[in-house]
């Protein structure tokens, strides 16, 4: 299943060049490139050989990680996509925790007072968090935090002025083993803004999911057992009854993966956050079509390893699941 | 004592009256329908006056002094009337995205009926390229297609179109695989029906449910999509008073103050699409009961 997809998108990602209107050499020249320019990358990417040779040589240098040269910057996209990529990575991984953490409180809380006030005040958040845009709530935190109450950076990554020495490109690892605390304390009030907007949408929907999980479970007959038992609530909810609600949320939690990607690529340019999101859309809007390839692979990929990671959770929280 | 009997159309009125959430997302959308239908009458100025009016830039709305009393809601940065922006965006977003779920389902339905009806190997085939498409993210591979076919809002359209086009196969696919055992479709095949036939008069009208449900949910991602698309500058184009392309220039002058042009249109979106939302998982319960969460 895997690898069928990923070949899948590799053709997506390679016919980009060969749909886009024009001569994929010259597209991958650039506008302003000179004839000699265009005949070495016909003949270095074997433009004049057959398209099904030529896909052949594309995924052979991508899977050697060579995506060719951006043709703005002119450096390899690769570098320029792992530059960015732990950018990305730490937005979406403290959105993430952040959704997680809140959304199946929210959940458990919610449906364990059913009907309640705090139940509906919860559930109607969710309901406007599911149909928020990204980008506007962006907008919103930046102009209320950021521009009017002054509390925190409006957009960025760390402060221009603190000096940080950039080892494996994680702003958060580098300026702990670095013991560079003012750049932590920076870098984290820069985290804060992007990583809400970013969480909004899967905390929501994280949150309902929970919600009539555990109904679900609440309903069934061990829960009555163990409550005749006497068994304190707290025992039969949080010991019992969550375990058990817990697997339709973590497929949520892995679907929502591409949802995330998808926000990054609006929360970073709202935010001017320097990851991978926003490169590709300052790629696709200077037609650099080389770098476009290389993001869409990248997400791709990210997506597959996402679905997969979720598919090994599964047998960690459901014993019944076994994989032959 | 004679009962009377309820017809189909009857009972889902009735249903729906009881249904407070989706009754309330009906209105909300069919305010947003209305106003796109009347924006050439209720919209108190030219949404796109031309040369642009820009002594008139950025001017607060009726909360200020210093606001223009024709401007209700304020102007943008090229002294456009938000309020009249908004209303005609209504318009435009709307149908944006009617038209690129109308896309998908056209090209969802076709797709999912062959697949489902003929199964082997065209149902292998085409649920294979189903997969490939659901491994990107919606929007980037709306991006994806904008790079290859152009900018502009009618491309947007498409692109959302054809990226929603396998979530609409997929759900086809499942109620026609479910409909083709049923016991009147052997009747129609034992009578010598074509396939055509069965497909177009059975097949299709005994899955309009999901159609239905999931089409209206499909409504609120697309516009969304949309906006989002205009806001990255490869939707909608300006002039055009489209919501995303709205924001997306508007959204650097809330550091000088000016939060009106920039706030008003990501309102019009977010209650659209919860109108969309609410009236979608309204429909579900109303007409799918099995599929209730």
């Amino acid at each position: 299943m895997l690898i069928p997809v990923l070949l899948g998108t590799s053709i997506i990602a390679f016919s980009l060049i060969h749909l886009a209107p024009g001569d994929p050499a010259r597209t991958m020249a650039g506008e302003h490139a000179s004839q000699q320019v265009i005949n070495a990358i016909r003949e270095k990417y074997g433009l004049d050989k057959p398209l099904y040779i030529q896909y052949g040589i594309w995924l052979n240098r991508a899977l050697h990680g060579d995506m060719g040269r951006s043709i703005v910057s002119n450096e390899y996209i690769t570098k320029e996509i792992l530059d960015r990529f732990p950018n990305t990575f730490e937005l979406a991984l403290f959105s993430m925790i952040l959704a997680i953490i809140i959304g199946i409180i929210a959940g458990i809380i919610s449906a364990s007072r059913q009907y309640s006030a705090l139940d509906y005040t919860f559930m109607g958040i969710a309901l406007f968090g599911v149909s928020m845009p990204v980008f506007w709530l962006g907008i919103m935190l930046m102009m209320v935090f950021g521009v009017f109450l002054r509390w925190l950076p409006i957009g960025g990554r760390i402060d221009i002025i603190i000096p940080f020495h950039r080892i494996t490109g994680f702003y958060i690892i580098d300026s702990i083993i670095t013991g560079n605390f003012a750049a932590l304390i920076s870098t984290l009030r820069y985290l804060i803004l992007p990583s809400i907007a970013l969480a909004t949408i899967p905390m929501a929907t994280i949150a309902r999911v929970s919600r009539s999980s555990m109904l679900e479970v609440l309903r069934q007959d061990f829960i009555r057992t163990e409550r005749a038992k006497g068994l304190s609530e707290r025992v039969v909810i949080y010991k019992h009854a969550v375990r058990n609600a817990m697997i339709p949320v973590v497929t949520v939690i892995g679907l929502n993966f591409g949802l995330l990607l998808a926000g990054a690529i609006l929360t970073e340019t709202v935010f001017s956050w320097p990851g991978i999101g926003r490169y590709v859309i300052k790629a696709v809007s200077v037609r650099d079509y080389p770098a476009v390839q290389g993001c869409v692979l990248f997400f791709a990929f990210a997506f597959v390893i996402v679905n997969l990671v979720t598919d090994i959770i599964y047998v960690y929280i459901d014993p019944r699941i076994h994989y032959r | 004592m004679e009962r009377k009997r309820e017809t189909k159309a009857e009972e889902l009125i009735r249903r729906f009256k009881y249904n407070k959430s989706a009754a309330f997302g009906l209105i909300i959308v069919l305010i947003f329908v209305l106003c796109a239908i009347l924006a050439n009458y209720i919209a108190p100025n030219n949404p796109t006056p031309s040369p642009p009016e820009l002594f008139k830039s950025l001017k607060p709305g009726f909360w200020s002094e210093d606001g223009l009393k024709e401007m209700p809601l304020g102007t943008d940065a090229l002294g456009r009337c938000v309020l009249s922006r908004i209303l005609y965006g209504a318009r435009v977003s709307l149908s944006a995205g009617f038209v690129a779920v109308g896309i998908a389902m056209l090209l969802g339905i076709t797709f999912g009926v062959i697949a489902g009806y003929y199964g082997r190997w065209v149902d292998a085939l085409i649920m294979r390229i189903v997969d490939i498409m659901f491994a990107f993210p919606a929007l980037l591979l709306a991006i994806v297609i904008v790079t290859v076919i152009g900018q502009g809002l009618d491309k947007a359209m498409i692109a959302i179109g054809i990226v929603y086009t396998p979530q609409m196969a997929r759900i086809i696919r499942s109620s026609v695989l479910y409909i083709k055992e049923m016991e009147y479709i052997e009747v129609q095949k034992a009578i010598g029906s074509s396939n055509w036939r069965v497909i177009l008069r059975h097949v299709l009208p005994n899955s309009i449910a999901p159609v239905i449900v999931y089409g209206t949910l499909m409504l609120a991602t697309a516009i969304l999509d949309c906006a989002a698309l205009g806001f990255l500058g490869l939707g909608a184009q300006p002039p055009t008073p489209e919501w995303g392309t709205m924001l997306s220039k508007s959204y650097m002058y809330i550091v000088s103050g000016a939060w009106w042009a920039a706030t008003f249109p990501g309102i019009a979106i977010l209650l659209s699409v919860l109108g969309l939302n609410l009236l979608g998982d309204g429909l579900r319960d109303i007409l799918d009961p099995r599929l209730k969460t």
